[in-house]
């Protein structure tokens, strides 16, 4: 074998040995280093998988939804609108929507409520979402109850309820016919909530949205892009604001490692004594002190990452989900498609363990450098 | 062969405490020896030695090593010694690694790990197979009786097997030359006798022994070829006891 290669593989063995002779300072310092660096993967697996999701799921959305403003505030949208945005050129479909929230005084839960002109929801009957079953208790066949704007009960059987998998958009929608909605809401009629608008080419979307404000001034055109975004602003803003509560464990740590990774005994000095002094070169020593600090950082990296991984992918990130997702009584339930971001598992290896390794090396350069025979003093 | 010539080492030179170790030291140690150096403590035995063992330079003069195998790469042509003191730090630890073999006075073991891996440690840099210089701690173990103690950590053992593993620790590299500083100050008259037993095999064996000593039974011992005595960093008198 090569002889660079045997000198690596002998130090790293003697690394090994080294490392399990001091095994309670080196398992606490790896067991912190793991719990760190397992938080802030789970925290950036789970921020990132959220993003992918809402993309996932707005990308069925319309590709412009045109809202009316009235007095700075959303109001109806007179169904005549659609008519005329109809008639601009490369517009395919221009459709009135109708929703609303409702709030539940049984449970403390809001749940959305849309208009459906699919056949299949007939008035009297509701597709509703896994969480609102769950929070009613509620199966195929049953009637929901929901009380309108004048307090009578509107009854509603439930002929499906939407899976689990699509809990991130669908845990808290009761989905019912126009009929019941005007009924429940005393939704007036000729109005809609918004319009969903399909334009035929993406590159168009920006010169339509601005002939539907110059042609209905009170309008507000708001592009699936800018849903987009906002959705990535808010998980960004939510993984931030859950990094800031970490920050005062990760300054911990960062202390607590630099004490443990800087801080030479005189027990480890003395070994580095003996070690020049039976042959033993500086970059030698050094090398060691190298994989000392690699083997405690990247075990605790991969192993921390691989366990947020199955936190966050496997488990549904329990430690994470009620600050992160959003909902307040009614949580999704959804298993997240594992998504990996290179970039963010690269900051977060060269922002644990570059500088660790690093903190490991300096401090023994001092009295790597020491001369050889200082041992023969001890 | 080791050739001194003029050798002096000065600490804290320039300086209000600087003091001389060595005071311009000539002489030559001849191979296949067994060399004592004698004298009180602060004579400058131990500073010699790591001028002699590539561990120090000196602050002034030459040192040179003729016949060392390990030496020859860094010979100048034409020449048949090497003068290793101004050779660059690398080529010195190479030197070193490969040409002597330390015994020290606390006997510097690493505390923590066992016997067998105290004795390969000189050998884990030189980029050796692990296998090869493994069956040798393992056959040197067997030389000096202490076999049966490979897999135990050192801070368990008795002063002699301390010093039996020191020992064998010395030899992992196959040295041509081992230097021991005051190698029996810690061990009672048995135990020193036993050393000069083994330095006597180790010359046996082809080998160059240089030890620094201030005790009567090694500079006493008969198995010693010359005696170099030393007081305030100079040599007062060499007595060859042959």
């Amino acid at each position: 074998m090569n002889q660079a290669l045997e000198r690596h593989l002998n130090i790293l063995d003697f690394t090994l040995a080294s490392l399990l002779r001091r095994r309670a300072k080196n398992l606490s310092l790896l067991a912190i280093y793991l719990l760190v660096v397992f938080m802030l993967a789970s925290l950036a697996f789970f921020v990132t998988a959220l993003k992918k999701e809402a993309t996932i799921i707005l990308s069925g959305a319309p590709d412009m939804i045109v809202q009316r403003l009235m007095a700075g505030r959303q109001d109806l949208v007179p169904a005549d609108y659609a008519v005329e945005i109809a008639k601009i050129r490369g517009v395919t479909a221009v459709r009135p929507r109708l929703w609303g929230y409702y709030y539940d005084a049984l449970n403390g839960a809001n749940y959305t409520i849309m208009a459906s002109e699919d056949p299949a929801v007939v008035p009297g009957s509701a597709t509703i979402g896994a969480g609102v079953a769950k929070a009613r208790n509620l199966a195929v066949g049953d009637l929901l109850p929901l009380i309108s704007y004048d307090k009578s009960p509107v009854m509603l059987e439930i002929n499906s309820i939407y899976p689990h998998g699509a809990d991130l958009a669908a845990a808290d929608l009761i989905v019912i016919s126009p009929d019941d909605f005007h009924q429940l809401f005393n939704f007036p009629g000729g109005q809609a909530t918004d319009l969903a608008v399909t334009v035929r080419n993406p590159k168009e979307m920006s010169t339509v949205a601005a002939k539907i404000a110059g042609t209905f001034p009170d309008s507000r055109p708001i592009l699936k892009s800018e849903i987009q975004r906002t959705y990535q602003s808010i998980f960004d803003w939510r993984g931030g604001m859950t990094l800031i509560l970490l920050t005062s464990a990760l300054i911990s740590f960062i202390i607590f490692a630099w004490d443990k990774a800087t801080g030479l005994s005189a027990d480890e000095r003395k070994e580095i004594g003996i070690l020049k002094s039976i042959g033993w070169e500086t970059s030698d020593v050094l090398l060691l002190k190298f994989w000392e600090g690699l083997v405690i950082s990247l075990t605790a990296f991969l192993l921390g990452v691989v366990l947020a991984y199955g936190h966050v992918f496997l488990l549904s990130a329990p430690l994470f989900a009620q600050a992160l997702k959003g909902w307040s009584v009614i949580y999704p339930r959804f298993q997240l498609v594992p998504v990996v971001d290179a970039y963010q598992l690269s900051v977060l290896f060269f922002l644990t363990v570059v500088p660790y390794t690093t903190a490991t090396i300096i401090p023994c350069w001092r009295a790597a450098t020491i001369d050889p025979d200082a041992a023969m003093r001890y | 062969m080791i050739e001194l010539s003029g050798i002096t080492k000065s600490f804290n030179s320039g300086k209000p405490n600087q003091f001389t170790a060595v005071d311009n030291v000539t002489l030559t140690v001849h191979p296949h020896q067994i060399t004592i150096f004698k004298g009180p403590s602060g004579s400058g035995k131990t500073s010699l030695l790591t001028m002699i063992g590539c561990m120090a330079r000196p602050t002034s003069g030459r040192i040179f090593l003729r016949g060392v195998a390990a030496a020859r790469p860094f010979q100048q042509e034409g020449l048949e010694v090497v003068e290793i003191t101004s050779l660059p730090e690398r080529f010195l630890n190479e030197i070193r690694r490969s040409t002597f073999g330390f015994i020290f006075q606390q006997f510097n073991l690493v505390k923590g790990i066992t016997v067998l891996e105290n004795v390969m440690l000189p050998a884990y840099p030189t980029g050796e197979a692990r296998a090869l210089f493994r069956a040798r701690a393992l056959s040197l173990l067997e030389q000096f009786s202490i076999s049966r103690l490979a897999g135990q950590r050192v801070e368990l053992l008795s002063g002699g097997e301390l010093q039996r593993v020191a020992i064998a620790r010395s030899l992992i590299n196959n040295p041509s030359i081992v230097i021991a500083d005051e190698p029996t100050a810690h061990l009672d008259s048995k135990l020193s006798q036993e050393f000069m037993a083994i330095a006597g095999r180790l010359k046996g064996e082809g080998k160059s022994v240089l030890i620094a000593s201030h005790d009567p039974i090694v500079y006493d011992s008969p198995l010693i070829d010359s005696l170099v005595e030393m007081r305030d960093g100079a040599i007062v008198d060499i007595r060859s006891c042959r």
